[in-house]
């Protein structure tokens, strides 16, 4: 029985191993054109551009000094190229995982069927050991940069899909009743209403998949995917503990900076809509 | 100012909640009551045949408890609660006949809803929630912009234009939802207990610039409230539910004179009559005639008992002459007619009290 799946599986990825690698093709050139530009941008020109979008999210100047400073001491200890790899990783696996995770909640609010469907799927990604979908995406497309973001993706995508399912579902109907007496057709309703409501919950569940791309970094290299992971898994092979703590630090310190930025954007977003309205 | 050309009718209408209504429809055509429908078919009853007529320009009060059914009738106006069973029919058209296109065309040409909570869009300044109406009809932006202005300076917020509405308080959100229902320019103005959220003296406030405006606008507009003394300050007509049943609808003088059951009567058994019945309706249509100038006084016939008692004993009379509009003498009041007005009053508030 094992066995036949096994084989079947196999035969599945002699036949369509090669048009699936070809599908996921544009992912590969966004990856790779995103991380040659982090890496042969001079270095002050990139921690700027950073520095710039951290303080356009947040408007504080306490995150930009800490930005600036973490990632001047990731280039002095010699991390600064595997930490672009991993910030370009991390923004085509979010940008991917919205793209496809908003439009995929939003489905998901608006039909009950689409969420009896969905949720369990969601939820076999978010419990399944990443180790395990990690064989078929290897099987199917090998060791290489598209199928380490492939898994990446899956393992982040979950956050975004319920937390925009949710904040859509959750908004206050009395307003969601006004737009349909108000004659709204349901994309009208969708656009002016339901999502700029929503808009907290959704940023929320960015903020979760970010962190999500982020922890799956380490395992993500595993199959060998370039960036801070590839020397914590030297490190652990080879028991390399300063070089590991150093590498892990960097992965915290991006970490931090993305959760500090897109919350305070968040909260920003929200901030007329304090004290509730009405009762 | 109301001439009698109905805007809105309603035939037939019931709504019944729950798994499979339309099973349930013959219990409900065999007057099943509201309890034993719950209790035998697990059913709600939510309105129960109602038929009534609601008057173009003028306003259309709708009264009863909590859970009579008053906010699922008025939502069947412009179908945001699809019918059972029966017809609404707006000048001419049947609302349940259409399609969904047709449908928001129509809420969006000849209805506006004002709504308890407000139900404004948080994140849009006041003046892009009063054009958010406006922007559904897919108006040009000139004249979006004039009418938004203009509707939220007649609702006395100019000024307030980039607040948001979290910024407001209650009153002033209300001003909000009530410039954007009336920047649509439709003829039907909808109010789910508009003002129930707010305080005594805004509340006052609010029916008093809704009553300036109708007098100006003169647009059909179904009032829902279950405070009396709202009802009759800004009525035109009330209609009174109970359990999903019209029990009456009429002038408020009827209701008030001859209530239709004991479930009016105990409505309106609180209210103040002496400041509501009017010289009309407690006058016999007896002209007396002799008029002895030195004890009678002459009222007129849309006074108050309230007012005709002050006149009658600043002027020390012991009669009253009611005159109509052109002071021609159209009745006269007894004391004993009086005397029963006032004491009415009296014997309630001991019970009351
Ligand atoms: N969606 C629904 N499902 C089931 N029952 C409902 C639903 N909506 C209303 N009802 C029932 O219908 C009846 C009338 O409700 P409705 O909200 O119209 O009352 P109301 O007169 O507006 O009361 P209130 O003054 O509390 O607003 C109530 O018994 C209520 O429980
Ligand atoms: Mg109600």
């Amino acid at each position: 029985m094992r066995k036949a799946i096994d084989d079947g599986f196999r035969e599945f990825t002699q036949a369509y191993g090669e048009s699936l690698e070809a599908f996921f093709d544009p992912l590969l050139t966004f990856l790779v054109w995103s991380e040659k530009v982090l890496l042969n941008s001079p270095w002050p020109l990139v921690i700027i551009a950073i520095a710039g979008l951290a303080y356009l999210g947040s408007r504080s100047w306490k995150l930009v000094v800490g930005v600036i400073v973490a990632f001047c001491v990731i280039g002095y200890l010699g991390m600064w190229e595997d930490t672009m790899s991993t910030l370009s990783i991390i923004t085509v696996c979010t940008i991917v995982a919205i793209a496809i995770g908003i439009p995929l909640g939003i489905l998901m609010a608006r039909s009950d069927k689409v969420q009896a469907v969905v949720t369990p799927i969601l939820d076999i990604m978010q419990t399944m050991p990443s180790f395990v979908y990690l064989i078929p995406v290897v099987m199917l497309l090998g060791i290489g940069k598209v199928p380490g973001l492939i898994a990446v993706i899956i393992y982040a995508l979950p956050p975004i899909v319920r937390l925009t399912n949710l904040g859509i579902r959750h908004v206050d109907p009395d307003v969601v009743e006004a737009a349909n007496a108000y004659g709204c057709t349901s994309w009208q309703k969708l656009k002016n209403v339901q999502i700029p409501l929503a808009l907290p919950s959704i940023f929320a569940g960015v903020n979760q998949t970010i962190m999500m791309a982020l922890s799956m970094v380490v395992i993500a290299s595993m199959i060998g995917v370039k960036g801070l992971g590839q020397p914590v898994l030297k490190a652990i092979t080879n028991q390399y503990f300063s070089m590991g703590l150093l590498n892990g630090l960097a992965i915290v310190a991006i970490a931090i900076i993305f959760d500090r930025v897109s919350q305070q954007y968040g909260l920003r977003i929200q901030k007329h809509r304090e004290g509730g309205h009405g009762v | 100012m109301s001439d009698k050309d109905v805007k809105i009718r309603i035939e037939g209408l019931s709504k019944i909640f729950g798994a499979n209504p339309k099973s349930v429809i013959p219990q409900v055509q065999q007057g099943i009551s509201k309890e034993d429908l719950l209790k035998k078919h697990k059913h709600v009853l939510g309105l129960d045949n109602i038929n009534m007529d609601l008057h173009d320009h003028s306003i259309e009060v709708i009264m009863g408890l909590s859970g009579s059914g008053k906010s699922t009738l008025i939502r069947h106006i412009n179908r945001l609660i699809d019918p059972t069973i029966g017809n609404i029919i707006i000048d001419g058209e049947n609302v349940c006949d259409m399609n969904d296109k047709q449908l928001r065309d129509f809420r969006q040409a000849k209805t506006a809803m004002v709504f308890q909570k407000f139900a404004l869009l948080p994140h849009r300044t006041v003046i892009d929630n009063v054009r958010f109406g406006l922007e559904m009809q897919g108006k040009d932006g000139a004249f979006i912009k004039e009418k938004a202005h203009y509707w939220l300076e007649r609702v006395g917020l100019k000024g307030f234009e980039k607040h948001y509405p979290a910024q407001l308080s209650g009153g002033m959100q209300q001003r909000v939802g009530l410039a954007r229902a009336l920047a649509c320019d439709a003829d039907i103005l909808m109010m789910d207990e508009a003002f129930s959220a707010l305080d005594p003296l805004i509340r006052s406030d609010m029916q008093d610039i809704l009553l300036e405006l109708q007098v100006e606008l003169k647009k059909t507009i179904v009032f829902i409230t279950h405070d009396l003394d709202e009802a009759l300050k800004i009525g035109d007509r009330i209609a009174i539910l109970n359990n999903g049943r019209l029990v009456q609808q009429g002038p408020a003088q009827d209701i008030l004179m001859n209530p239709a059951d004991d479930y009016v009567e105990r409505f309106v058994a609180d209210v103040n009559r002496t400041r509501v019945l009017l010289a009309k309706s407690i006058m016999s249509a007896q002209v007396p005639s002799e008029i002895n100038h030195t004890d009678t006084v002459v009222v007129g016939q849309d006074d108050t008992v309230q007012e005709v008692l002050h006149q009658m004993l600043t002027e020390d009379a012991l009669q009253v002459v009611v005159a109509d509009e052109d002071g021609q003498h159209v009745g006269s009041i007894d004391t004993d007619t009086l005397a029963e007005a006032v004491s009415h009053q009296v014997e309630e508030e001991k019970t009351t009290t």
